[in-house]
């Protein structure tokens, strides 16, 4: 087949050129990164998406050393994690940049996820990116779920008991379906086998096509700024965007930058405090997974801890447990939830600014009481900010309505 | 103004939920304040003296099942010849793992669990936790052993380091009186001398507690080496991408 194609347009190299005679390749180059235009005002807040990338390359490339060296199987879990800190050549720093990559995961994740709340991203016509996001979050919670039982620490078997019972809470079916899920009347080798094989064969393999059509869906629309302007509105002659600046070698060039940045913040810790003060590598999981002991004090790790918060926040289980499924699934629907005429957070009023903000402050709040005991006044605080985290949702349709937003200008913002 | 309306029933349908009682808090145990251990795995003759005390007092009946002999020779600086000689008791090749010499069924039958092992020890319970649980140990009558533990209250250990430290007794006093008043721990009497002086005895527990901090992660030091030289190759990197950048953008207005 014949693509219309000037042969200024062809590549020169004969190699290259047989290639791209078989295959789109300086077609799809040049869709998706040369001549694809984004805004020229991106800031910080724009480079936690290819960091995200970054942080999953990094867990696939650890993943695969770490599945060569360890054992899925209840008696050799815990022990292979050990022989591959102390044994196996470099094993520790594998281990090490998987279990930091973890956290740094959902870091990058909240922040990349925040700055759509702050531009108005998820905004039309960047709905269905919003939602692929979302459920690239939800797989993310399941793949570091499922991985954190393979230590087969005290915490991982816990924190996963805990965690699986919840579902025992849905009225008839609960207690059959626990036990389909765990594949046995407890957690077990059993248990452990299959979380393995969703942790590195299927939650990977949805993560990164879900990635893929998240990164396609954008590229049809184009991506937001941060005056949340569609920058296609005003093409120069040559249909060029105005504003924008093509992916590469603009929007490269700085991500770099952000990258090494970021893997020096990423390094330092895996170098110098990987376990962070017992909020990345949990202290109780250095003790292997023991029936008959329940650890003092179960908490997950933190990524999980806002949601956890509002799950014993509710003194009944089902309704926790529902109330905990619905703080998850809740930003789904954002794109519907806000009615506001702006995209971006410069051009909104007080009151969707006050908002964000008194949710920002309830997440991480939250986060805080997660890993608390759930006695006493933390549980009235985690009942108090659960209620500002549902209502920055649920009332969203009505203050957004009336918020007195301020003009927009035609062109973006930008200060070389 | 119907969308209000909504979201206020949505708002206390959830205040709702969360005031529907059933389900009960988790209980935290109050702890004793810990002495810090102040041990510096740096200190390589203090990790030496450790691995002496450890595999004379401890290794009679904790196992280290993932620390390797000649692994400890090498990190420790430590000819494998002084390990096999001062260090060795039960194994035959170096590259053999700490074991205990206790059958450890045998120990579950006498002291009702088997004594755990030490590998990640440190890494579970932090040093200054294990720094006062080896001085911590107080007489009492009702317990099996004579003795039990401030930290580890009702622990099947018995006061291995008698000898070294010898017996004390726990001191409490009332707590702010009035009603609610209870016994609280005060301090420790000694009760007979050791052959070690206090000084002496919060020292050797040091250099103990740091082997355990250094066999819970043998690679601690060598990481933080390995980690400047990384940021060091990143700063460079980051002035190079940066210069880059800067060239790429400068025509953009």
């Amino acid at each position: 087949m014949a693509r219309v194609e000037s042969e200024a347009a062809r590549p020169q190299n004969a190699f290259i050129r047989w290639i791209d005679d078989r295959f789109p390749l300086m077609e799809t180059m040049r869709y998706h990164a040369t001549e694809y235009y984004a805004s020229k005002n991106f800031n910080i807040w724009y480079v936690f998406g290819v960091l995200s990338l970054v942080v999953l390359i990094i867990q696939l490339v650890t993943g695969i050393f770490l599945t060569m060296n360890y054992k899925p199987s209840s008696a050799e879990a815990f022990a292979s994690v050990e022989y591959i800190m102390r044994d196996v050549d470099m094993g520790w720093l594998i281990r090490y940049m998987h279990s930091t990559g973890a956290s740094f995961f959902f870091i990058v994740v909240y922040l990349h996820m925040f700055r759509a709340m702050l531009y108005g991203s998820y905004k039309k016509p960047r709905e269905l990116i919003w939602i692929i996001g979302i459920l690239i979050f939800f797989v993310l919670m399941a793949e570091a779920f499922a991985g954190y039982l393979l230590p087969w620490g005290q915490m991982s078997y816990w924190g996963a008991q805990v965690i699986i019972s919840l579902f025992g809470a849905i009225p008839f079916v609960g207690d059959a379906l626990v036990e389909y899920i765990r594949g046995d009347y407890s957690i077990s080798d059993i248990t452990l086998n299959r979380f393995f094989a969703l942790h590195v064969i299927a939650l990977p393999l949805a993560l990164i096509g879900l990635v893929f059509v998240h990164i396609v869906a954008l590229h049809e629309v184009g991506s937001n700024n941060p005056d949340g302007i569609e920058i296609k509105e005003h093409k120069g002659a040559d249909g060029v965007p105005l504003d924008g600046v093509a992916f590469h070698p603009y929007h490269t060039s700085k991500d770099l930058v952000a990258i090494i940045v970021f893997l020096m913040v990423f390094f330092a810790v895996v170098f110098f405090a990987p376990d962070m003060g017992g909020y990345f590598l949990e202290h109780a999981n250095f003790d292997p997974a023991n029936t008959m002991v329940t650890p003092e004090h179960i908490a997950p790790v933190w990524y999980f801890t806002p949601f956890y918060a509002i799950l014993r926040a509710v003194p009944n289980k089902l309704w926790g447990a529902i109330l905990m499924g619905a703080a998850v699934i809740l930003p789904l629907f954002l794109p519907w939830l806000d009615r506001s005429r702006v995209r971006s957070i410069r051009y909104r009023g007080w009151i969707y600014r006050t908002s964000l903000g008194l949710f920002v402050i309830s997440f991480f709040a939250l986060g805080w009481l997660g890993v608390q005991p759930a006695e006493g006044i933390y549980v009235n605080l985690a009942r108090i900010f659960s209620v500002i985290y549902f209502a920055f949702f649920l009332l969203m349709p009505y203050y957004t309505t009336v918020d007195k937003t301020r003009p927009v200008p035609d062109r973006v913002v930008y200060h070389a | 103004m119907r969308r209000a309306l909504f979201g206020v029933a949505a708002i206390a349908l959830v205040t709702i939920a969360l005031l529907i009682p059933g389900r009960s808090a988790l209980a935290a145990g109050g702890e004793v304040e810990l002495e810090p251990a102040d041990n510096d795995i740096g200190n390589v003759a203090s990790l030496q003296r450790g691995a002496r005390n450890f595999m004379n007092y401890c290794a009679g009946c904790h196992s280290a099942k993932y620390v390797r002999y000649n692994s400890v020779a090498k990190d420790l600086d430590l000819t494998e010849d002084q390990i096999v000689d001062n260090l060795m008791f039960n194994a035959e090749k170096t590259f053999e793992t700490i074991e205990a010499s206790m059958p450890l069924d045998a120990a579950a039958r006498w002291f009702g669990q088997p004594p755990p092992d030490l590998s990640l020890m440190a890494r579970a319970r932090g040093t200054d936790y294990i720094y006062n649980f080896l001085k911590g140990f107080y007489l009492d009558s009702e317990s099996p052993t004579g003795v039990d533990n401030l930290h580890l209250p009702g622990t099947s250990m018995p006061h291995v380091l008698w000898e070294l430290q010898g017996y004390q007794r726990a001191v409490y006093e009332e707590s702010a009186a009035g009603e609610g008043a209870e016994e609280v721990f005060s301090n420790f009497e000694s009760v007979s001398a050791g052959i070690m002086s206090p000084e002496d005895y919060d020292a050797f527990v040091r250099d103990t507690v740091n082997f355990l901090e250094y066999i819970s992660e043998p690679v601690r030091s060598t990481r933080r080496v390995l980690g400047v030289w990384v940021l060091m190759f990143l700063t460079v990197f980051l002035i190079i991408a940066t210069m880059l950048k800067n060239q790429i953008w400068k025509d953009v207005s």
